[in-house]
């Protein structure tokens, strides 16, 4: 696999007032591939993922410095659409955040304010998004019922249904299967690698093993640093720092 | 000892409480006390269903209530109308669009509009805005319906701004980063998300708000004229629950029907505010329960 580079970090930096949580990250997130993150809590891996899609932007005291070129283009330069952007790479955050809206509602938002109003292609998106997410059994009897009345695990896989109803570009996603058992996990694994025909997918996750299964490269981040990125295997079977080592076999963090 | 203390203090909050409702409770009995004669003489459906207000008529005096709580109505609908938008916008500007610098200045100046004592926003019903009404609309006075709508929409602002503002800053964060998240903007972000989120709180302080409106007196009685016929029109003068009572009451002698009657005015309006906080008082507490 050759692929084209999706997306380009170089030099970022991030910093959340005077406290600096990324430090001069370089990093080439190759097209139609899963990028998983690995490290410690707090390490900063959500912090580089909301920096993907300028998330960031709406924290206050939040400042970045260097440069994330999307397909070519730098996404932090003046004049950026940024909504544009967030339509393009979505996100499924750490904590699942389903709107106080129906299951439908929330799966059919983003479609609505990107100007689809169309019934019957709604309902279209809605069931495809929830069957891609491996919500769509449980809950199609109940579309109209509150997403606030689903499991955490389901709200997590309505989270995914609705980042995927945009028909992103590139998906961010932070510890989607935290919540979830092992077969729905395993579902949204399967999932992923479906989408990663199409789909270029940042993962965020504290699974190993789910890293090593699903992804094509990995980067382990310590402490705001990317300590190593490369491939997958390299990584877990012969990393070149003894820091993603130690890490990897669970001799710390 | 402490023990003891600690049971001192909290006996001192329960007799507070309890006075409270005690208090309530008396005004209610006072007022249905005093009421229970008019009803009786002048008859429940009299005076319900009749528009006449005329205690001192000499071909018999006339006691029905309709024109008052019409004239009530209709002020504070108009207020509404001025208010409502104006709050809820505001609201949703100060907490979503404003910088801090705006912010810091707006909502204090709203709060000291809430402090501005009824009778001198009725003497500027009166002076200013009165003349202004009867310039704009060419009518030889201004002191009718829409000059007590737009005092008491004025009156009924902070409240609503600063309820709704609490309401609208309460919604999640969540919520607008998943809004955000998805590539909506702002502008679609305030409207199918945080002012959903926060619709109970706002509809709440739209009802005490109209509760207030309801209830006040000075304002309504300096810049609406006073008439007691049932108002025809926005440009009619006209006179509220709350205007009979106060220009009324000083006057009448003791226990004559005239007395009760106006008794009985202030036990409608003492039900109607009442409804109106109960609504925003469940509204309120239906919202907590969601968050
Ligand atoms: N909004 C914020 N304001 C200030 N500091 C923040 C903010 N968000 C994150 N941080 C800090 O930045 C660092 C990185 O946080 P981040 O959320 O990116 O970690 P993470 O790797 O995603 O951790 P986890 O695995 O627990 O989710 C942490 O030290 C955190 O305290
Ligand atoms: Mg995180």
């Amino acid at each position: 696999m050759n692929n084209k580079t999706k997306v380009k970090v170089e030099n970022l930096n991030c910093f959340y007032d005077d406290f600096q949580a990324l430090k001069d990250i370089n990093m080439e997130i190759k097209s139609k591939e899963i990028t998983a993150l690995i490290g410690p809590s707090g390490c900063g891996k959500s912090t580089f993922l909301r920096c993907l899609n300028r998330m960031n932007d709406l924290i206050e005291g939040a400042r970045i410095e260097g440069i994330v070129c999307i397909d070519d283009y730098d996404i932090y330069q003046n004049g950026t659409d940024v909504v544009s952007l967030r339509k393009k790479v979505g996100m499924v955050f750490q904590q699942p955040n389903p709107f106080p809206k129906s299951i439908y509602d929330n799966i059919a938002y983003g479609p609505r304010i990107h100007g689809i109003k169309d019934r019957s292609r709604l309902n279209e998106i809605v069931e495809k998004s929830l069957k891609n997410s491996a919500l769509w059994e449980e809950v199609k009897d109940r579309l109209d019922t509150s997403a606030l009345d689903l499991s955490g695990g389901q709200q997590q896989r309505l989270c995914i249904a609705r980042a995927l109803a945009v028909e992103p570009d590139i998906l961010l996603m932070d510890e989607p299967a935290s919540a979830l058992d092992p077969v729905a996990t395993s579902r949204i694994e399967d999932l992923m690698k479906d989408l990663a025909e199409n789909y270029t997918i940042v993962i965020v996750t504290h699974n190993m093993q789910q890293a090593a299964r699903i992804s094509d490269r990995t980067g382990f981040f310590l402490m705001g640093e990317l300590i190593e990125f490369d491939r997958t295997e390299t990584i877990f079977e012969k990393p070149a720092q003894q820091k993603t080592e130690d890490y990897i076999t669970g001799r710390f963090g | 000892m402490n023990r003891f203390k600690e049971k001192m203090i909290r006996r001192f909050f329960q007799l507070n409480g309890l006075f409270v409702i005690f208090v309530l409770i008396g005004i209610f009995v006072l007022l249905i006390r005093n009421s229970y004669p008019a009803f009786r003489e002048i008859g429940v459906w009299n005076f319900f269903s009749s528009a006449e207000w005329n205690p001192t008529s000499f071909t018999g005096p006339k006691y029905g209530i309709l024109a008052q709580v019409y004239s009530s109505l209709i002020v504070t609908f108009g207020a509404m109308l001025i208010a409502v938008p104006l709050g809820v916008a505001t609201a949703a500007y100060i907490s979503e669009v404003a910088g801090p610098g705006v912010k810091n200045i707006l909502k204090p100046t709203i709060e000291i509009l809430a402090g501005i004592p009824s009778v001198v926003l009725g003497f500027m019903g009166i002076v200013v805005i009165g003349p202004l009404i009867a310039r704009v609309f060419n009518l030889n006075q201004g002191l009718n319906a829409i000059n007590g709508s737009i005092l008491l929409g004025i009156m009924a602002l902070p409240t609503i701004t600063s309820l709704s503002e609490d309401a609208i800053s309460a919604v999640a964060k969540k919520y607008k980063e998943a809004s955000y998240g998805l590539g909506a903007n702002r502008w679609q972000t305030l409207v199918s998300v945080v002012i959903p989120s926060a619709l109970s709180g706002i509809i709440a302080s739209i009802m005490l708000g109209m509760g207030r409106a309801i209830g006040e007196t000075m304002a309504v009685l300096m810049a609406t004229g006073n008439s007691p016929a049932m108002p025809e029109n926005i440009f009619d003068s006209l006179r509220t629950m709350t205007a009979t009572i106060a220009i009324e009451l000083g006057e009448v002698p003791f226990n004559t029907t005239h007395y009760y009657a106006l008794f009985a005015v202030g036990l409608i309006l003492f039900i109607m505010t009442f409804l109106v906080n109960l609504v925003s008082d469940i509204i309120l507490h239906k919202y907590q329960e969601v968050d």
